[in-house]
């Protein structure tokens, strides 16, 4: 009987264990839903829940805190929990604000007709190497061949001997989506080694001899990972401005319907030159206001 | 005025346990009717509302739910997800059961003081720092012993026989404990050594129920765990072609996954029919052990 007891402790143990895997996605947000004031209008204080997209999460809550340091009264929550939750929470009016790494547009199960986007920042995404590989230099086709699996080593590219080791994010990320729209032309990637946190991503390449994968600008510091040049065109700052670069995507900030109060204050507050050149640019990210090009949903670049 | 009768006051004092008791056991059966519910009808919507054929989902081999058609092949992370439970379920219950042994029958003494705040210890290590280690240790031992990238079932089967070695070496002391001591002394009387006695008598004869049970709790603990295999198994939706080729499982799955998906999506209902197949494979190792124990008593 007593083994019986301490057998059912266990059991409880993992239940409890699927709960918080389960629900991860949606429940997160189930504490903030009470503290969310639903109320239409804030005024110069108040308070207001962004959530969404882990890549943006680190220049919103450092912009949040710069805003509410010099407005007393305001209260900025920023949480993760994904683009997808981001999006669906704004949607839902759970939270005032979904960050996205992606347009609505391209999310299905998303309504984007009554979201607002506010694009305020640009990401640059380059593929990455272990810093022992060779190769500085690659052109989109032998990109595209590298990450579908038809070169399988480095020798194929003017490299060393060594086999071509994949790291790729999870089939619904944002950044894999953009490397994929933009560096593969459309193009799916072979399965390949996949974890979702770009620490780890960087980590993995850093460690494996022959690892390629692909990061945001920030993560490619020239020791731990080697960023490529895709055409001859290096992966910075400034050729993502003018699309020379083409593997680049917004950061985005979704409000339901246009946004009023706080909201629409704070979300100000990030397009002006103190965050943009600032913050912005500090964390690694590209300012909206620096690029020369735009480009849409559908990826046309104006 | 008047101070309430002693009667009154015991009355009072009774009600109040059976009160507080009652409510925290209809909380408990109401939340796990809740989760069950929950996940239950967001993981058949993937069947119901999205017209995806169930065939596909137990035995597909193609994961793809964002293509156009989606494909929901599940099969790459089903039978990860069985071969790393079963993989470390054979390293571990040899390793736990001889361990519990040598506590009990061997060096009672040791085991008391030196084995079991070693288990309790491995007990309360959280997952996410096997996983850590795992990482940072046993990936780079696995890649310069065996090449590769050494994200693998290997790396993910010896993570989960490190965290379910407590749970089956601590059930595994409480089966061969229970065994009574006339029957060892009898054995021993009877001329058997004290191998002959353990192996016997012991392991084979009045404990074998217990120890099945350890062995199945650990394996459903080793089939729900996902923070430390997702860190170390590579998490490469294909069918494995070796135990060194990194696989997949339900676990890493979902948790790689739910916060980028779209809620209502096909997306995001596969992957609570995943969620709802760990449901059932616990559920499964409930009744196996419930049945166990029954035939244990008779």
């Amino acid at each position: 009987m007593f083994l019986m007891k301490k057998a059912f402790i266990f059991l409880l143990a993992i239940l409890t264990t699927f709960a918080v895997t389960g629900c991860g996605g949606n429940e997160a947000p189930g504490g903030a839903e009470g503290t969310a004031p639903n109320q239409p209008e804030q005024g110069a204080g108040g308070s207001i829940l962004i959530s969404g997209s882990t890549a943006l999460q680190p220049l919103v809550e450092q912009a949040a805190d710069v805003y509410m340091s010099s407005h007393a009264g305001s209260t900025i929550q920023v949480q993760g929990g994904g683009s997808g939750t981001g999006l669906s929470q704004v949607a839902e009016g759970t939270v005032q604000i979904g960050n996205s790494d992606i347009f609505a547009e391209e999310k299905e199960g998303i309504d984007a007709s009554q979201l607002v986007d506010h694009k305020v920042a640009v990401v640059g995404i380059a593929a990455a190497v272990n810093p022992n590989v060779v190769v500085d230099n690659l052109t989109s086709q032998q990109l595209i061949d590298i990450f579908t699996g038809k070169i399988t080593n480095w020798k194929d590219v003017g490299g060393d001997d060594v086999k071509v080791t994949l790291v790729n994010r999870p089939k619904s990320s944002g950044t894999r989506a953009t490397f994929i729209q933009f560096g593969l032309k459309g193009q799916e990637e072979a399965e390949g080694v996949t974890q979702d946190s770009s620490g780890t991503v960087r980590k993995i390449i850093n460690e494996t001899p022959g690892a390629i994968g692909y990061l945001a600008f920030s993560y490619i510091d020239g020791k731990t990972v080697k960023g490529i040049s895709l055409d001859g065109e290096a992966p910075t700052a400034e050729n993502v401005t003018n699309n020379k670069y083409p593997i680049w995507a917004y950061e985005h900030m979704y409000t339901k319907g246009e946004p009023t109060g706080l909201t629409k204050d704070f979300i100000d507050f990030m397009m002006t030159e103190e965050i943009q050149q600032g913050t912005v640019s500090q964390l690694g990210y590209i300012p909206v206001t620096s690029m020369k090009v735009q480009r849409d949903a559908a990826g046309n670049v104006k | 005025m008047s101070s309430p009768t002693k009667q009154h006051d015991s009355w009072w004092k009774e009600g109040v346990g059976k009160v507080l008791t009652t409510v925290s056991a209809s909380i408990l059966i109401l939340t796990t009717l809740a989760i069950i519910y929950f996940i239950a009808s967001k993981g058949l919507a993937t069947f119901f509302s999205n017209g995806v054929s169930l065939v596909e989902f137990l035995i597909g081999t193609e994961w793809n739910p964002e293509g156009a058609p989606g494909q929901f092949g599940a099969l790459p992370f089903i039978l990860g997800s069985f071969i790393v439970t079963v993989g470390s379920a054979l390293l571990a219950a040899p390793l736990g059961i001889g361990t519990a042994i040598f506590m009990t029958e061997i060096s009672p003494r040791i085991g008391q003081k030196v084995m079991q705040p070693v288990i309790e210890l491995l007990v309360g290590i959280p997952s996410v720092v096997y996983g850590f280690i795992g990482l940072s240790v046993l990936i780079p031992f696995l890649r310069n012993s065996f090449g590769g990238v050494g994200f693998s079932i290997l790396a993910g089967i010896l993570v989960l026989t490190v965290m379910i070695l407590p749970t089956i070496t601590s059930l595994s002391v409480d089966a061969v404990k229970r065994v009574p001591r006339d029957l060892k002394e009898a054995s021993l009387a009877l001329g058997a050594t004290r191998w002959q006695t353990i192996w016997n008598i012991i392991v084979l004869r009045s404990s074998l129920p217990g120890l099945l049970m350890a062995i199945i709790l650990g394996m459903a603990r080793a089939f729900g765990e996902a923070l430390a295999v997702q860190m170390v198994i590579g998490n490469t939706t294909a069918i494995p072609k070796s135990l060194l080729s990194p696989s997949n499982t339900l676990t890493s799955g979902i948790t790689l996954n739910m916060g980028n998906t779209i809620p209502g999506s096909a997306y995001n209902n596969a992957l609570w029919s995943m969620g709802l197949l760990l449901l059932i494979m616990t559920l499964i190792f409930i009744l196996l052990i419930r049945w166990i124990s029954k035939r244990g008593q008779a």
